[in-house]
């Protein structure tokens, strides 16, 4: 199966491995269970990911699609493969803080304020408090959330606190956002709502995305390309470019687009559907 | 971690939701358990007086009360000196507890070794040992008094402060991680401050235990002028009222312990709900 409609690549700055936000290459990721009994999570999966691309992984529980997004994150280690953000070492990106990360609990610290929460890696890496103060008040702008600056988690509704949670992981500018299903706690309306203000924020941020979901108009509506996986073993079932236009140009209109309903039903028919002919596991380029 | 509460309230409201949020309302909940004491002490006082019980077996209220008011300077000095022996005790115990509980947090063989040795001083009659440090540090010092209060306070704030720095939420640590924050980042911005609403926890349940050790432990002897002594003299003097008169003064220091205690945790634990 291919993408209903070919988009520009985005033209590689210099060396190619270095140019990619994400290179994923023969990444395995085992577990072992109890009494030998071991279960494999991913099974040599690649991907690559480009400088500025919104890429969504989907599938069903167990697929892995998680695991993958903590091995690019280095909040795990792969088996056998090899993860390169940026060009260097996963574990390397994630000491320089090349990327920013939004789970699917906000994972606020309930004793600091909105403000105190998206300060936290600021602090953490020594920016002065004027600094802290100054970009704090930016990223709350920039999600909406002005009047609330001074309250506390707890006073916050849940997709409030989601909005928090992705101001923080903007706060050092990363070129690089790692979501995992950060709206899948949230309602469907505000659900929607927080989608098209994630367009925005990517537009005027212009980092690359890689966004773990379970909805299928989430992945459509919010990305360049779709990753569908298959579980046990995870393996990349087949990848979707969407031909819907740039990111930052999606607005609620395209919500009633056909095109929208068009792509929407064929990733649903590859994550029910059999696995198509061809092109299994393999990026179609 | 209620994602689903929407509460947009000032910065106050937090604090009360929950407490006086049943059906009666603060009027009931406050009146009641007067009503019901005054109901008791009336009673007992009707009994005292109309069925003439005698003052060793049972003094009336009003007796009591008498004695208190007229030996307010004595009652006063006794929950001096030993409100005295338990905050000691208590900041002591205290300190100790949340020390250790780190080292145990911090090395996994160290809390091996240490949790049934800190089980076995849970399960000891701490204020058995009182004859025992009297012989040891004299009978003319407070230090038995501090030593057995410090070890009843030790347990529950080691083991309330154990538990709480094993509550950092996954969440919370990958994003610690993810930030390539140092160990002693991550304690301090998160470990610590999760933990320390199970430390005050453990300091509420430790403080009437603080003035209960003091006070039972000067009956096995020590210097005299605690409320301990002061009601086991009261009472072999056969003055029944002025004994209950110093229990009295007993129970007010344990309270005053108790709710200091409370109005702490209260505080501390104010914002460790989200």
């Amino acid at each position: 199966m291919s993408a209903p409609e070919a988009i520009p690549e985005p033209a590689p700055v210099h060396g190619k491995a270095a140019s990619l936000a994400v290179d994923v290459r023969g990444v395995s990721r085992v577990f072992a269970g109890r009494k030998g009994a071991s279960v494999t999570a991913l099974d040599s999966v690649g991907l690559t990911v480009e400088p500025g691309e919104f890429v969504s992984l989907i599938g069903p529980s167990g697929c892995g699609k998680s695991t993958l997004l903590r091995l690019i994150a280095d909040l795990d280690t792969p088996t056998t493969g090899e993860i390169r953000v940026f060009g260097k070492p996963a574990r390397q990106a994630r000491i320089d803080q090349d990327y920013g990360i939004a789970f699917q609990q906000a994972g606020l610290l309930p004793w600091r304020t909105v403000s105190g929460n998206i300060e936290l890696p600021l602090e953490l890496h020594g920016a002065g408090r004027a600094a802290r103060r100054a970009r704090a008040a930016e990223l709350i702008e920039l999600v909406g959330l002005s009047e609330f600056a001074g309250h506390y988690p707890d006073q916050l509704s849940g997709g409030m606190q989601q909005r928090v949670a992705i101001a923080r992981s903007l706060a050092e500018s990363p070129s690089l956002l790692l979501m995992d299903e950060p709206f899948g706690a949230l309602d469907e309306m505000t659900r929607e709502r927080m989608q098209n203000e994630l367009v925005r924020i990517c537009a005027e941020t212009s980092a690359a995305v890689v966004f773990v979901t379970h909805s299928i108009p989430e992945a459509v509506f919010l990305s360049n390309r779709v990753v569908v996986l298959e579980p046990r073993p995870g393996r990349i079932r087949d990848v979707l470019r969407v031909g819907l236009g740039e990111t930052g140009a999606r607005g609620e209109t395209l919500r009633e687009d056909e095109e929208f309903f068009h792509v929407v039903s064929q990733v649903r028919e590859l994550l029910h559907g059999e696995a198509p002919a061809g092109a299994r596991g393999v990026e179609a380029r | 971690m209620s994602q689903a509460s929407v509460r947009q309230g000032g910065a106050g409201q937090t604090g009360q939701t929950g407490q006086t949020g049943q059906a009666g309302g603060p009027v009931r909940t406050v009146l009641a358990p007067v009503l019901l004491g005054v109901a008791v002490v009336l009673l007992w006082q009707g009994a005292v007086t109309l069925l003439a019980i005698k003052p060793f077996i049972l003094p009336g209220p009003l007796t009591i009360a008498d004695q208190f008011g007229a030996n307010l300077q004595n009652v006063a000095n006794g929950m001096l000196a030993t409100g005295r022996n338990a905050l000691i005790g208590l900041l002591i115990g205290t300190v100790l507890g949340v020390l250790l509980a780190i080292l145990a947090a911090l090395v996994r063989l160290l809390d091996e070794m240490a949790a049934p040795i800190v089980a076995a001083i849970a399960v000891v009659p701490i204020v058995a040992l009182a004859p025992v440090l009297y012989t040891m540090y004299g009978a003319g010092a407070e230090t038995a008094r501090q030593f057995v209060a410090a070890l009843a306070v030790f347990v529950p704030v080691y083991f309330n402060t154990l538990k709480g720095l094993r509550q950092v939420r996954p969440v919370h640590r990958d994003l610690m991680r993810s930030y390539a924050a140092s160990n002693w980042q991550a304690t301090r911005t998160v470990t610590l401050p999760t933990a320390l609403p199970f430390v005050f926890t453990g300091l509420r349940i430790a403080s009437s235990l603080a003035v209960i050790s003091a006070l039972i432990a000067e009956y096995f002897g020590g210097p005299v002028g605690g409320l301990g002594k002061s009601i086991t003299s009261s009472a072999s003097s056969s003055n029944y009222g002025l004994a209950w008169a110093y229990v009295l003064g007993s129970i007010l220091l344990g309270l005053l312990f108790y709710s200091a205690a409370l109005i702490v945790e209260k505080l501390v634990s104010r914002r460790s709900g989200g």
